[in-house]
């Protein structure tokens, strides 16, 4: 998997910021593919239990990950309310499972900040940065960090 | 371009003439060739050599051009085709593959038949009198002919080889245009070629040759005067300049055999000057070589499969597109008879001819299987020394492409086999009342929505005893076994399974029949054998008509639908009580016609469904797939049998045990497809180790 790009301080990145397991997070626009309402998917046997299924995206099956659950947060009810953002990963396609997605921010990149150590060692190291979004705080997700271990979404 | 794509492309035209070789070969040993025929093989031959040589691949050069020289006799009937020639030929065209194969892979190895064949030839060769070869022969070594200039005065030396004493003596003016140089030829590679046919001078003229710093060095300057003298006629020259029509001026003058004109100013012996030939198009001379006239062939286009596969896919989400709009405009409550219904089936048909239209892209004749396999065959007899008569039948007959490829392993196997082990030797054939000749039959159909393809033999046919007390002797079977003679024969795919006493060099290390049903099986198809003690055997094959559809049943378990390959479904069966017995805590065996199968629960085996369904009210599917034991898996419930596209889960996910693949229904959901193999060896390690085992891994 390639190497994250390094963000310069002066560059303005956008991200599309979301909301799971009451957390908030954000995704760089660039990795995301579409976003789409909840809809039923088909479940998988012998898989993680934040894999919820698979679903058909025109024709492709993608795996559908509950990014609660996956960091830690507790697993998501998927009710028709709940959106699923689709990430391109190198050559894969993945859903992502999210309570709401929010809004597209922009942000300096001298203005994300590294995500100090708080001695957990759970998924919270693909949490590659934090920055602070008016009263509150949004944690910028790495992606090829989340998946990398999991490469193979097979447990 | 670059090199590699130069020789990707060289690798792609050699397959092709490779099948006309062999096509045109087949025609010779059937006796049904005309000129025509010897003419493409010759052409095919020379083909190879030519683009050979630019590739620098000296082995496989030098040994068109032997074989080249025997063909051309055969061609200017020089040499008889005796049933020895003809076997030589076909033995040598064999080698052409191998060293075409070689040289692909780079494996700079030299086929081992290569230096018998070569002598074969060349020993031919000289029987048909070729006049001057030999002599020629070693004056110029077919070395490595890399797209450089070469020396020019290397080829002033050629004529020094012989005399000019010759019957006939021709004078050629010969003017490449730029265009020669462009389609890759070689005018050094022309002059060989005139060398073969007779002794020849050459004059180069380098007049129109500009200044050093004016030279384009893609244009043509230079032109030769060639006088080749010796027992040739005109055709053989003109077929020597045959790929260059139309990119050079040329002119063939016969010369008076005692006279030695100034270059350029040939004599004309009363009105006997053929016209020059200003090679502009398949025109004139009558004579035999001049029928040589290629047929004109269909363009055809080469596309990267890739390119299609995308368009298979495309055109299966039509399909289903088309049935959810159905299924929501039925649901809508439109009459029937109301022109948007009308429109609508309309689409459908558009829909489906687009699909069989794309699959007919991917569809190919079996023929260059069948043709490998007839190779293979020899190659077969020859190591055995059987004297083997190969038969096709149905060659026309188009599967999908990949699926021609992946049947090469699995069908050359089997021919081996039918070779080495099926059919007996000359003597003993004649022991038994059959003619010495054994013989070997590739057949290929369409039957409903499927191939079959057979190998078929008419030798000594399975000997069943020998195959049981091997199986016993192996421990694949218990002493007492009584068996069925399918089910002997279907000890032959058991893994480890060898029945040849001697391990040869074509068949018998024992790996091979459980991996030939492996591998037709996972293109979802089925083998079945058929033989007859004394009378021979027949291995049936039956494939998909394309890899991308499977035939499916669609059952539904603890709620969730999933496909099960019709390729490995014996039958289905809907349990009367008693015919499940309990057999421990948990377990349950299936009675049928007086053998016991074991009986599981598919959603228990995919982790999907805990609870203990009573197998008596379920549904039994019976499935053998590989070399596993069969099992009855019980489903809750099956809903349908039809084709489905595979997707493929490991692109975006990866392999999930027990399922090979998905599929997208007509609802737009996604069903998985069972993998009948896996599931059959995960129930009998769930049998091991029970329950526990799903949710956790």
């Amino acid at each position: 998997m390639s190497e994250p790009v390094e963000w310069q301080d002066d560059q303005n990145i956008e991200f599309v910021s979301l909301i799971a397991g009451g957390q908030g997070f954000c995704i760089e626009i660039t990795e995301i593919r579409e976003i789409r309402r909840w809809s039923p998917v088909t479940p998988l046997p012998f898989s993680q239990p934040d894999v919820l299924g698979v679903m058909n995206l025109r024709g492709s099956v993608i795996p559908i990950i509950d990014l609660s659950a996956k960091l830690g947060l507790g697993a998501i009810t998927p009710t028709a309310r709940h959106v699923i953002i689709v990430v391109v990963l190198s050559d894969r396609t993945v859903g992502l499972l999210v309570d709401a997605v929010s809004e597209i921010l922009t942000i300096q990149g001298e203005n994300i900040r590294s995500a100090p150590n708080t001695g957990q060692t759970n998924d919270i190291r693909s949490i590659r940065g934090l920055v602070e979004v008016g009263d509150g705080m949004s944690r910028v997700i790495d992606l090829r960090i989340l998946f990398n271990d999991s490469c193979d979404l097979v447990a | 371009m670059s090199m590699d794509s130069l020789k990707a492309t060289f690798f792609a035209e050699c397959e092709d003439l490779l099948d006309a070789l062999s096509e045109g070969l087949a025609a010779m040993s059937d006796g049904t060739a005309d000129p025509e025929t010897v003419n493409a093989i010759f052409r095919a031959v020379h083909s190879i050599k030519g683009s050979g040589g630019a590739f620098g691949l000296e082995d496989l050069v030098s040994f068109a051009h032997i074989y080249e020289n025997v063909l051309d006799q055969i061609r200017a009937e020089t040499l008889d085709v005796t049933p020895a020639v003809m076997k030589t030929v076909l033995r040598a065209s064999d080698v052409l593959a191998a060293l075409v194969e070689e040289a692909h892979a780079e494996t700079g190895q030299q086929p081992e038949a290569m230096a018998a064949v070569k002598a074969e030839l060349t020993a031919l060769s000289s029987v048909g009198g070729a006049s001057s070869e030999s002599g020629l022969e070693d004056a110029f070594s077919f070395e490595a002919l890399p797209f450089e200039a070469i020396e020019l005065s290397d080829l002033g030396d050629l004529g020094d080889a012989g005399e000019l004493t010759g019957d006939a003596r021709y004078q050629i003016t010969f003017k490449p245009e730029r265009a020669l140089y462009e389609n890759s030829h070689d005018p050094v590679i022309l002059f060989m070629a005139l060398a073969d046919l007779g002794d020849v001078v050459v004059e180069c003229d380098t007049d129109a040759l500009p200044v050093l710093a004016d030279i384009d060095p893609a244009e043509s300057y230079l032109s030769w005067t060639v006088t080749v003298s010796g027992d040739v006629s005109r055709e053989e020259i003109g077929a020597v300049f045959e790929f260059v029509e139309g990119l050079c001026t040329l002119e063939i003058a016969l010369e008076e055999t005692e006279t030695l004109p100034p270059v350029g100013d040939a004599v004309e012996p009363d009105g006997a000057v053929d016209a020059p030939i200003t090679a502009a198009g398949p025109s004139e001379p009558a004579g035999k070589a001049r029928q040589s006239a290629p047929q004109s062939k269909r363009p055809t286009l080469r596309v990267d499969p890739d390119r299609v596969d995308r368009l298979i896919n495309t055109v299966g989400e039509l399909i289903i597109n088309q049935a959810v709009i159905s299924q929501k405009v039925v649901a809508s409550g439109i009459a029937q008879n109301s022109d948007l219904m009308a429109d609508l089936d309309d689409y459908g048909f558009l829909a489906r001819d687009i699909q069989e239209g794309v699959m007919a892209i991917r569809a190919q004749p079996v023929k260059p299987l069948f043709q490998r396999m007839a190779r293979i065959a020899r190659e077969a007899g020859d190591a055995t020394g059987k004297d083997v008569n190969f038969v096709m039948e149905g060659e026309m007959t188009e599967i999908d492409k990949s699926l021609v490829e992946r049947l090469t392993d699995p069908m050359t196997h089997l021919v081996r086999n039918a070779v080495d082990h099926g059919l007996e030797t000359g003597d003993e054939r004649r022991a038994a009342g059959k003619s010495s000749q054994g013989q070997l039959c590739l057949s290929a159909e369409h039957r409903s929505g499927h191939v079959m393809i057979t190998v078929r033999d008419d030798g000594r046919g399975l000997n069943r005893e020998k195959i049981l007390a091997k199986a016993i002797e192996r421990g694949l079977v218990a002493k007492d076994a009584k068996l069925s003679e399918a089910e002997i024969d279907n000890l032959l795919f058991a893994p480890g399974f060898s029945t040849a006493e001697t391990v040869t060099n074509l068949s018998g290390r024992g790996v091979g029949m459980d991996v030939v049903l492996t591998e037709i099986q996972s293109m979802g198809g089925r083998i079945a054998i058929s033989s007859e003690p004394g009378k021979g055997s027949e291995f049936s094959i039956s494939l998909p008509l394309t890899l991308a559809v499977l035939d499916g049943m669609v059952v539904t378990v603890a709620g969730q639908t999933l496909v099960l390959p019709l390729s490995c479904i014996i039958e289905t069966i809907r349990p009367r009580t008693g015919d499940i017995r309990p057999l421990g805590p948990n377990g349950h065996v299936l009675s049928i016609r007086g053998a016991f199968v074991p009986v599981v629960s598919l959603g228990a085996i995919l982790g999907l469904d805990n609870s203990c369904v009573d197998p008596e009210s379920s549904v039994l599917v019976h499935i053998q797939s590989g070399g596993a034991n069969p099992v009855a898996v019980s489903v809750d419930d099956i809903s349908d049998q039809r084709q489905v596209v595979m997707k493929s889960l490991e692109a975006n996910y990866g392999a999930i045990p027990g399922v090979s693949a998905a599929t997208i229904l007509g609802d737009g959901k996604i069903a998985l497809i069972v993998d009948p193999d896996a599931v059959s060896k995960m129930a009998i390690e769930a049998d091991e180790t029970p329950i526990t085992f799903e949710l956790e891994i």
